[in-house]
């Protein structure tokens, strides 16, 4: 078969909505887009416990306390659904987590912006993993079969972080006029960060036609943001909280509501390395390599001798 | 050393009695004991099993996929095998 013949193949089964397997074929450049796009998702979810954990021993109560650990320790599960559905492509592990310390690879901007107070949990529960639950709900349909697998299990696991997320901010506004303006400070700073979470426009997207093309994306950058506005606008009236944008109203034409231009410079200074945490938090990861490499070889050990007494 | 040297196993869970165990997924550990602990952590956080499997990835044998066609068609031309090839009377009951 040639090549040409083996492209228009995938992409009929592509066009037939059959899922791609990890031993099907697949042009090269499928499989590359894959791997960054699952990658740095994976790198997502493990980054994205560094904002939160910090909060972890500063819970104001045992309650948030227990949530807190456990939505940080499904972070950690979702980052390793992720970390296998890309070894399904041939790449090794150890490459995919060398790459994000090396700086090679990315991670989602959101989580190189600090958890400066409590009320930032809270709109990071709300906000930042309701962006990215807009995103997820879409890649359960993605085309490759283990990718849309995994996304399936996080959202079903995600939807409790959302929640937490609104019900500790709506404790705030519901609290002392000191507490609500806590919740609106937090929202004031993550309003728009949490819109970049979808990327960049599509007119600057490099990658999204193909990724459409393959059906990896549903959807394109632009409209999973105008969905997260649309659906994000009552909730903070619910709150009392009020959206950072003077230009954002209701667009009875368009049926979705206009917002102003994002701050683009600041998005592209965050992805190229210059937000406010991205040393942070690239040194805690790889410091959390090396000084857990111990428990690694501890355990490697440990299973050498368990399988030489059993053997014995 | 690196995690390179922790075999990758298959991950299979049970999620009540009377269902079999189906595969959820694939993680890294140094050993069978750990594989299933880690399984549990990573794959069974909301009561999703009663019982997991844990297999080597490298000990599975699979069909190719290339071989696909060829290796399935026995199944596929014999279209006698389902009731719906056969014909009978409409009056005829419980069959």
């Amino acid at each position: 078969m040639t090549q040409a013949e083996k492209e228009r193949r995938f992409q009929e089964k592509i066009d037939k909505e059959i899922k791609i397997e990890p031993n099907d074929w697949m042009p090269d450049e499928y499989r590359q887009t894959l791997v960054r796009q699952i990658s740095q998702h994976a790198h997502s979810e493990i980054v994205g416990m560094l904002p939160e954990g910090n909060w972890i021993t500063r819970a104001p109560n045992l309650r948030r306390k227990a949530v807190l650990l456990a939505k940080v320790q499904d972070e950690a599960g979702h980052g390793l659904y992720l970390y296998s559905a890309v070894e399904t492509l041939g790449t090794s592990r150890e490459q995919t987590i060398d790459d994000l310390h090396s700086g090679k690879a990315k991670y989602s901007s959101i989580f190189n912006y600090p958890a400066l107070t409590w009320a930032d949990i809270g709109a990071i529960g709300w906000l930042v993993d309701g962006a990215a639950i807009m995103n997820q709900v879409a890649l359960c349909r993605t085309s490759y079969g283990p990718y849309a697998r995994a996304m399936v299990k996080i959202c079903k696991e995600e939807s409790f972080h959302q929640r937490q997320g609104y019900e500790s901010l709506m404790k705030l506004c519901s609290g002392t006029p000191q507490q609500k303006a806590m919740a609106q400070d937090a929202m004031n700073r993550f309003w728009w960060p949490a819109l970049m979470m979808f990327g960049p426009s599509d007119a600057a997207s490099t990658h999204s036609d193909q990724s459409i093309k393959w059906k990896i994306k549903r959807f394109t950058n632009d409209e999973l943001r105008q969905s997260f506005v649309d659906a994000t606008v009552e909730q903070a009236q619910i709150l009392g909280l009020t959206i950072p944008d003077p230009n954002l109203k209701w667009n009875e034409e368009r049926g979705h509501y206009d917002f102003s231009e994002i701050n683009w410079d600041e998005f592209w200074q965050v992805v190229k390395g210059n937000g406010p945490c991205n040393k942070e938090r690239l040194a805690a990861r790889v410091k959390a390599k090396e000084e857990g490499m111990w428990v690694r070889e501890a355990a490697t050990a440990f299973a050498k001798k368990r399988a030489m007494k059993q053997s014995a | 050393m690196s995690t390179n040297e922790w075999p990758l196993w298959e991950v299979f869970i049970r999620s009540k009695q009377g269902l079999n165990h189906k595969h959820v997924g694939s993680l890294r550990a140094p050993d069978a004991t750990l594989a299933l602990e880690n399984a549990r952590d990573v794959y069974t956080r909301r009561s999703e099993g009663i019982s997991i499997w844990v297999v080597e990835s490298a000990h599975i044998h699979a069909t190719d996929i290339d071989e696909a066609d060829a290796f399935f068609e026995p199944s596929d031309t014999k279209i006698y095998r389902h009731p719906t090839f056969y014909e009978v009377p409409d009056g005829v009951k419980h069959m």
